[in-house]
């Protein structure tokens, strides 16, 4: 009976102390289930094992990292309680996540109050803009993937467009961002239509635009299964005017989903990580982008993807961070976050200021077009 | 007028996809009176389930067939787990164990398969084929085809068979059925095996167009509901014109109004004709003596 009670009670020290052991704890919140699962999933897949790495190698300024990761399933309440939960109860030094730009928007009030850094890995402007002291963010932003794309089109002389987008967050947020700037590259909207994002039909839209009188090329901003169909009813209808899909299409799934013949030519941006084979030697991110590859590849058996690279840049930021801080005090990691200068990321090369907590220039983006079913870095 | 055309076009295809769903709402509904929310992850585990047996190496063909005999399987699951022990509960009640079904079948896919969106190739290639200016997918045409020979079957099947007959005396009095020598549970469960299995045929053909992924079921559900709504519910000419009409209602509105309002359009119809003729285009009326 004694024995029995002495070794409970050292098993709830060791339990106890086994943790303090002075780790330092970082914190995610990400939607691994839920509509933004295909999301989250490499995102927490990509944390878990570079923390594994980390540690592997021996820690952070000799510490071990201690990750805490929450599935939110995409929902702003869940994701709420789960930041507060980070800060209060785990009294995590930093935070990764809010998946989906719903859930970060949610969660930054509870970070800017407990002055904690987070990194969101969403896409929105307004995520950074304006700058919030203690908020980050990896991803690049819709307006940037327009400049790329108008840049492209202004390049080949294209002044009038036809616009095709999906109505869920991500096609509406993108085509507003698009239809904002648009006017600066002097290029001109004739027709704009919208699909949802279930449909499984969108011929009815683009034959309107196809239709419309003097139109040279067509713009789809979207996400999902909507631009691969919206893709293959474009060479259904051979409507034979260059197509731009956005950067939320960039991935090998979607050449697949709309077929390699439907996808013939189709221009987008999309990051280094996604043509880390054909990038050439003396690209800044080569290595960067090919040893995550290998790494995630090895370590999932799935294929890399872009949302994961974003996670990847965000932990990687925050131990380059803590590493130059010598410290793991929050406010100091925010400095250094801050400090971040020429870090080579999968997605861009980040040199983030305090009026800019991105850090990121249109360089992030590769304009990229399919061709035989695989990519060509066309600029 | 090759607009028009087109339209149309446009709207039978994803009519008879709608169609497709509401007709394997239609048995499971004569059968027992409930309407089973868990149809549309029939059709999607149809879809999920070819696409990897193929993936994996087997032909097209026999992939399918996989696919259809293990979704009849999950659906006869379904009956015997979840429906037959809850027998006695309201419809409502019923109706609510399907939707819960659906949650499961979803998350569980999730686990098995994977979250990302899938498609395998179309049987018949991707050439589009020219009708006066207009084009359509020979997909469609199977998808068409598809629906079209389902109904038969299913007409042959409830008017011409005595299983069929015993399936509808069942709905219209489950007690008087046993008293006239109807094995009612044999009847339940072969109700869930065929909507199952129509469910996963119906996935099979229309996955080339429209895609699959683990979170595809919903919408059909939804829509193929609507188109049996409108059809009328319970009857399979109802689901066909139902859902041939919902199809092409949306592909109008987005083509000559504004493709913002393509489904409150289609809803807004929907509305207007449950107001005039509550039971649907062809739905049996129904009267309660008391």
């Amino acid at each position: 009976m004694k024995f029995a009670f002495t070794t409970t009670a050292l098993a709830l020290v060791l339990g106890l102390a086994a943790p303090a052991l002075a780790d330092i704890k970082i914190g995610a919140t990400l939607s691994e289930t839920g509509p933004a699962a295909f999301l989250g999933d490499p995102e927490a897949k990509t944390l878990k094992m570079l923390v594994e790495e980390i540690n592997a190698a021996g820690g952070v300024n000799g510490e071990k990292i201690e990750l805490i990761v929450y599935d939110d399933g995409g929902d702003p309440n869940k994701a709420r309680t789960f930041a507060t939960r980070l800060v209060e109860d785990d009294e995590v030094v930093a935070v990764i996540g809010g998946t989906t730009t719903g859930t970060s928007m949610a969660i930054i009030p509870v970070f800017e109050d407990a002055e904690v850094p987070f990194i969101s890995l969403a896409g929105a402007i307004e995520i950074i803009d304006p700058v919030k002291p203690y908020t980050f963010k990896t991803p690049h932003t819709d307006r940037m993937a327009c400049a790329k794309i108008f840049e492209d089109m202004k390049k080949a002389g294209i002044t009038k467009i036809g616009v095709i987008s999906g109505s869920d967050g991500f096609g509406a947020s993108m085509r507003k961002q698009c239809l904002g700037i648009i006017g600066e590259y002097g290029i001109e909207v004739l027709a704009d239509e919208t699909y949802g994002p279930t449909d499984a039909d969108m011929t009815p839209q683009l034959t309107n635009i196809k239709g419309k009188e003097g139109i040279q090329a067509v713009l789809n901003p979207g996400f999902g299964q909507g631009p691969a169909i919206v893709t293959r009813n474009y060479a259904q209808l051979a409507v034979g005017l260059p197509l731009y899909q956005s950067h939320g299409v960039a991935s090998d799934g979607f050449i697949e989903l709309a077929g390699a013949e439907a996808a013939e030519g189709v221009r987008l941006p999309g990051t280094a990580l996604l043509v880390a084979e054909i990038l050439p030697e003396n690209d800044p991110q080569r290595a960067v982008v090919t040893a995550y590859k290998e790494a995630y590849e090895k370590a999932t058996g799935k294929p890399v993807s872009t949302f994961g690279g974003y996670a990847h840049d965000a932990l990687r930021i925050l131990v380059d961070a803590i590493t130059r801080a010598g410290s793991a005090e929050p406010s100091d990691i925010r400095g250094a976050i801050e400090a971040t200068k020429g870090f080579v990321g999968t997605t861009g090369i980040v040199t983030m200021t305090a009026e800019d907590h991105l850090g990121l220039d249109l360089s992030a983006f590769r304009m990229l077009e399919i061709e035989k079913g695989g990519w060509k870095i066309v600029e | 007028m090759p607009e028009l055309l087109q339209f149309l076009l446009s709207g039978i295809t994803v009519g008879a996809v709608y169609a497709l769903v509401a007709l394997g709402f239609t048995i499971i509904y004569n059968a027992s009176d409930v309407v089973n929310f868990a149809q549309g992850e029939f059709v999607m585990l149809g879809g999920m389930i070819t696409f990897f047996a193929h993936a994996a190496g087997l032909p097209l063909p026999l992939a399918a067939l996989i696919a259809i005999i293990a979704t009849a399987a999950i659906g006869v699951a379904l009956n015997k787990l979840a429906i037959e022990p809850a027998r006695g509960a309201p419809v409502v009640s019923l109706i609510i164990i399907t939707i819960g079904a659906s949650i499961f079948i979803r998350g569980a896919t999730q686990l098995v398969f994977d979250k990302q969106l899938h498609r395998f190739p179309a049987f018949s290639g991707d050439q589009p084929i020219l009708i006066g200016g207009a084009t359509i997918l020979p997909q469609s045409l199977w998808v068409i085809a598809g629906a079209l020979a389902i109904f038969f079957c299913l007409r042959l099947f409830f008017t011409r068979t005595l299983i069929g007959r015993a399936v509808l005396a069942t709905a219209n009095n489950r007690i008087a059925a046993q008293l006239v020598g109807i094995n009612t549970n044999y009847v339940m469960t072969l109700s869930f095996a065929m909507s199952a299995a129509i469910g996963a045929l119906a996935g099979v053909l229309v996955t080339p167009i429209t895609l699959t992924g683990y979170d595809v079921g919903l919408a059909l559900a939804l829509k193929g509901f609507a188109a049996a709504m409108l059809g009328g519910m319970g009857n399979p000419k109802g689901a066909l014109v139902g859902g041939l009409l919902l199809g092409v209602l949306e592909a109008m509105t987005a083509g000559y109004i504004s493709s913002q309002y393509k489904d409150a359009a289609a809803f807004v119809v929907i509305l207007a004709v449950l107001f005039a003729m509550p039971q649907g285009l062809f739905g049996r009326k129904s009267t309660d003596r008391v």
